[in-house]
């Protein structure tokens, strides 16, 4: 039942959790424009430092999400080989220039300015993916919904995301016990059946879950209106933070280093910084 | 006298979706501060009285009314559902389903969100409604971290938030233990006193409810309000038994020994009686009128064997710990115990679903640990809660048939044995009909069915009857004691006092993952330490065998069970 979530949030003391749930969120925001927009390799180390130095600070250690960090890193190794295999000059026309370190057959030559460019594509990624483990690890659940709330997001939409957290782990639960319940009934689901016979297998599973889920939805939706759920166009939140000096500083300092980024990149009229010429 | 806060003059009602009014001609007024029970079978229309009130009609479910009702001065069709809802607080029966926050806090919280109240005073509103129900040293909790009972206490905390005049509770013992359920009727009196606010409760286990003052019953049937009684004259009366509600078991104890029941009795509850001498003497006439002691049992030979069995989801907490004990075959056996005592846990491990940590299980004899699940289901089977969380077929023949496609039955012999399955259940007529069409208790017979078609040597059932009024209760209970009498052994995991007095001769006892008790179920619920510790709840019959001198309750309990049985006997 009790099984290691994958990623969900870990409770630790840090300057990274007493942050409000809306400073983390913007900074996520903020700070994936910032890596997305550029290819300046000088802003990109800058950025992969701070990645580095928030995730010491947060308490958070690599083996609670090794997991994801893992998963993360098989993408990107498949992500660099698919850009590699089908594009492999984009780095010599992006630098304009071409040193060859190695020929491999046909059209495939590895030279510096490719490696260059994926050196860079892989920053990018690495710079974003601890900031938004961080935000979904550091977050406590509850204020999800509150933090989207106050950066716009109607409540409505935002409280739907704070009733699958609520509510998943139920279903889960569930769907454990029916198809244990109709594996009893003979209903294989292990690998030993034919493709076609576990799909339809797995539709016994499904019908019952289905069903139970109905009720389920109907039993929130009457409990949430009898409490006035939508009573009014906004809402207050019982687990919303005030804004403490520590999140207006965390703020201001991702709007000045997506400021930094954007004047220094698009300085020269390209998005790319250019070691070769 | 003061103006009703509720008042229905002549007032029907009809789902759209439906062809029939489910209301027909209802005049009720409920007053300031009173305490109402509406008691009536499953379809008696009592749950949609409720909805009434609450505005969930018309709001959630549109339809057409007649006549008048007025709520707090107000008519709910002119007024809206969220108006409404600062007049009268609802507590649902599902406690999963209406947690809505992720914790307690938030939970309790959740109408004055919705209200914009501002931070600070809604931290002051929830802390203080939490002292009031008990819960202010769980507000951080997460939902699974919570038994039923606290489950609930937080959904009355998150409607008290509001300064509600009535407080309507649906159905609120039908997913607790006995002991939890007495608490929660403690603390709706408790709430009551402090918030003078009237009070409505819908359930048919009258003497649960019982157990705290209430001012009148409303019974329903068919739609129709049949009887509407201040609480002493309604039970005088004998208008439970005509509309399938069962009457208090102290009531039924002094039925048979030949004393009517007056309203000079104080029959409201059982400490209130008041027994002359002449019908003490009654009583310990009829119970030592008792035939003698039954024969022995006969010759039994042993189905299932449990030998130290442990075990836990994680290293640290472990779930069950070290529990033995063997099953006969052709016995009917009840497992109780609170929530989270280890009941689940057991079946579970029973029928493969989860591997144990130790000890072993043997099935006639031999050690079933290295058998699959499927292997295991050949001969033990589980039937779960509730029947949807089971049916996956639409039609009747093919749901039964399910279990025996995976094997190499012929087609022939398929059809003799879902056949034969189908008559043993009392649904052959319906064979050909699709599942839909069918009654709650009668799906809950195509789920047994479909596991009775493997013909395994015992069947597991999760709280068999839980949520069901006394006359499907019945239904179901015959039905498994029928197949019991055919040989099947029954094992039953149940919060459900009265089933296993009445079916089970035999009771294990669970607590925080340890067997506590294997002995008789008159026994169990005789023995006040166990009844405590196993989150159990004396029955009627103990208090009144002490309130008329009897010294062994025990046995006035199994002369009352051995009583019943005869009558049924005597009526078959």
């Amino acid at each position: 039942m009790a099984k290691a979530a994958i990623l969900s949030y870990i409770k630790r003391k840090s300057l990274v959790h007493e942050l409000t749930g809306t400073t983390k969120l913007i900074f996520f925001i903020l700070w994936s424009v910032a890596s997305m927009v550029t290819y300046d390799t000088r802003i990109l180390v800058g950025m992969l430092l701070i990645s580095v130095l928030v995730f010491k600070v947060s308490k958070i250690r690599v083996r609670d999400i090794s997991v994801v960090l893992g998963l993360a890193a098989v993408f990107l190794v498949l992500n660099n080989l698919f850009v590699y295999l089908f594009a492999p000059e984009y780095g010599v026309e992006i630098y304009e220039s071409r040193h060859v370190l190695l020929r491999i057959a046909g059209p495939y030559t590895i030279t510096a300015q490719q490696l260059f460019y994926h050196l860079n594509m892989t920053m990018k990624v690495i710079c974003v993916v601890p900031v938004a483990l961080l935000f979904i690890a550091c977050t406590d659940p509850s204020e999800f919904a509150a933090s989207l709330a106050r950066i716009g997001v109607s409540y409505r939409a935002g409280y739907a995301v704070s009733l699958a957290l609520r509510y998943i782990p139920d279903v889960q639960r569930e769907y454990q016990n029916i198809s244990q319940a109709q594996q009893a009934r003979g209903i294989d689901l292990s690998s030993k059946d034919k493709f076609f016979t576990r799909l339809k297998n797995s539709v016994a599973i499904l019908l019952p879950l289905v069903m139970s889920s109905l009720n389920r939805i109907e039993t929130v939706s009457n409990a949430m209106e009898l409490r006035g759920f939508g009573k009014e166009k906004k809402r207050t939140w019982y687990v919303q933070r005030r804004m403490q000096r520590n999140d207006w500083l965390v703020i201001g300092f991702v709007v000045v280093i997506l400021v930094v980024d954007l004047v220094v990149t698009f300085w020269d009229g390209s998005r790319f910084f250019n070691p070769f010429l | 006298m003061a103006e009703p806060i509720i008042s229905f003059q002549d007032y029907g009602f009809q789902y759209t979706a439906q062809a029939e009014p489910t209301l027909h001609h209802i005049n009720l007024d409920i007053y300031p501060g009173e305490k109402v029970l509406i008691a009536g079978a499953s379809g008696s229309g009592k749950s949609t009285i409720g909805s009434c009130i609450n505005g969930l009609i018309p709001f959630a479910y549109p339809g057409k009314s007649t006549g008048k009702l007025t709520v707090g001065g107000m008519e709910p069709e002119k007024s809206s559902i969220f108006v409404l809802s600062h007049t009268v607080g609802t507590v649902l029966q599902d406690t999963d389903g209406q947690f809505i926050g992720l914790t307690v806090g938030e939970d309790i919280a959740f109408a004055l969100e919705n209200s914009c109240v501002v931070q600070d005073e809604m931290k002051r509103i929830v802390d203080e409604v939490a002292k009031l129900v008990d819960i202010e040293h769980h507000l951080q909790y997460a939902p699974h971290e919570l038994s039923g009972g606290q489950k609930q206490r937080v959904s009355l905390a998150g409607v008290m938030v509001d300064e509600v005049k009535v407080l309507l509770f649906d159905e609120p013992l039908a997913n607790l233990d006995p002991a939890a359920g007495r608490m929660t009727i403690e603390l709706i009196d408790r709430v009551q006193e402090r918030t003078g606010a009237a009070v409505i409760i819908i359930e048919h286990r009258l003497e649960d409810v019982l157990w705290r003052k209430v001012d009148r019953i409303v019974l329903m049937d068919e739609g129709k309000i049949v009887v509407d009684m201040p609480t002493r004259a309604f039970l005088s009366g004998n208008a439970l038994l005509e509309h399938g509600i069962r009457e208090p078991l102290y009531l039924t104890a002094l039925r048979y020994a030949g004393i009517p029941i007056t309203e000079e009795l104080e029959p409201q509850h059982v400490d209130s009686l008041l027994l002359t001498d002449k019908q003490i003497a009654m009583v310990q006439d009829w119970y030592q009128s008792a035939a003698k002691e039954r024969e022995g049992k006969k010759e039994e030979t042993e189905l299932l064997k449990v030998e130290h069995l442990s075990f836990g989801y994680t290293a640290e907490i472990m779930n069950l710990r070290d529990v033995s004990f063997t099953i006969k075959e052709g016995e009917m056996v009840s497992i109780v115990g609170r929530n989270g005592a280890g009941k689940s846990t057991l079946a579970k491990l029973i029928c493969g679903f989860e591997k144990p940590t130790s000890g072993s299980i043997y099935l006639a004899g031999r050690d079933i640990s290295g058998d699959t699940i499927k292997e295991r289901a050949q001969r033990i089977g589980y039937v779960m809660q509730n029947p949807n969380q089971m049916i996956s077929r639409p039609m009747i023949w093919d749901e039964v048939e399910m279990a025996l496609l995976a094997g190499n039955m012929t087609a022939e012999e398929r059809t003799e044995r879902v056949e034969e399955t189908l008559k043993i259940c009392g649904l052959y007529p319906f064979r050909k009909w699709p599942v839909s069409a069918l009654s709650f208790g009668q799906k809950k017979r195509v789920t047994i069915a479909g596991i009775l078609v493997q013909r395994p040597q015992m069947i597991i059932l999760d709280e068999p009857t839980a949520g069901q009024d006394y006359h499907h209760y019945t239904e179901i209970m015959e039905f498994l004691k029928e197949l019991n009498e055919q040989g099947f052994t029954i094992v039953m995991i149940t919060h459900d006092m009265h089933l296993m007095l009445e079916y089970t001769p035999r009771a294990i006892v669970f607590s925080e993952g340890e067997l506590l008790a294997d002995t008789t179920a008159a026994h169990v619920l005789n023995d006040p330490e166990l009844v405590k510790k196993a989150n159990l709840k004396e029955t009627s019959l103990y208090t009144l065998s002490m309130k008329c001198g009897i010294d062994n309750p025990q046995r006035f309990t199994e002369r009352f069970i051995e009583y019943e049985n005869e009558k049924a006997d005597l009526e078959r």
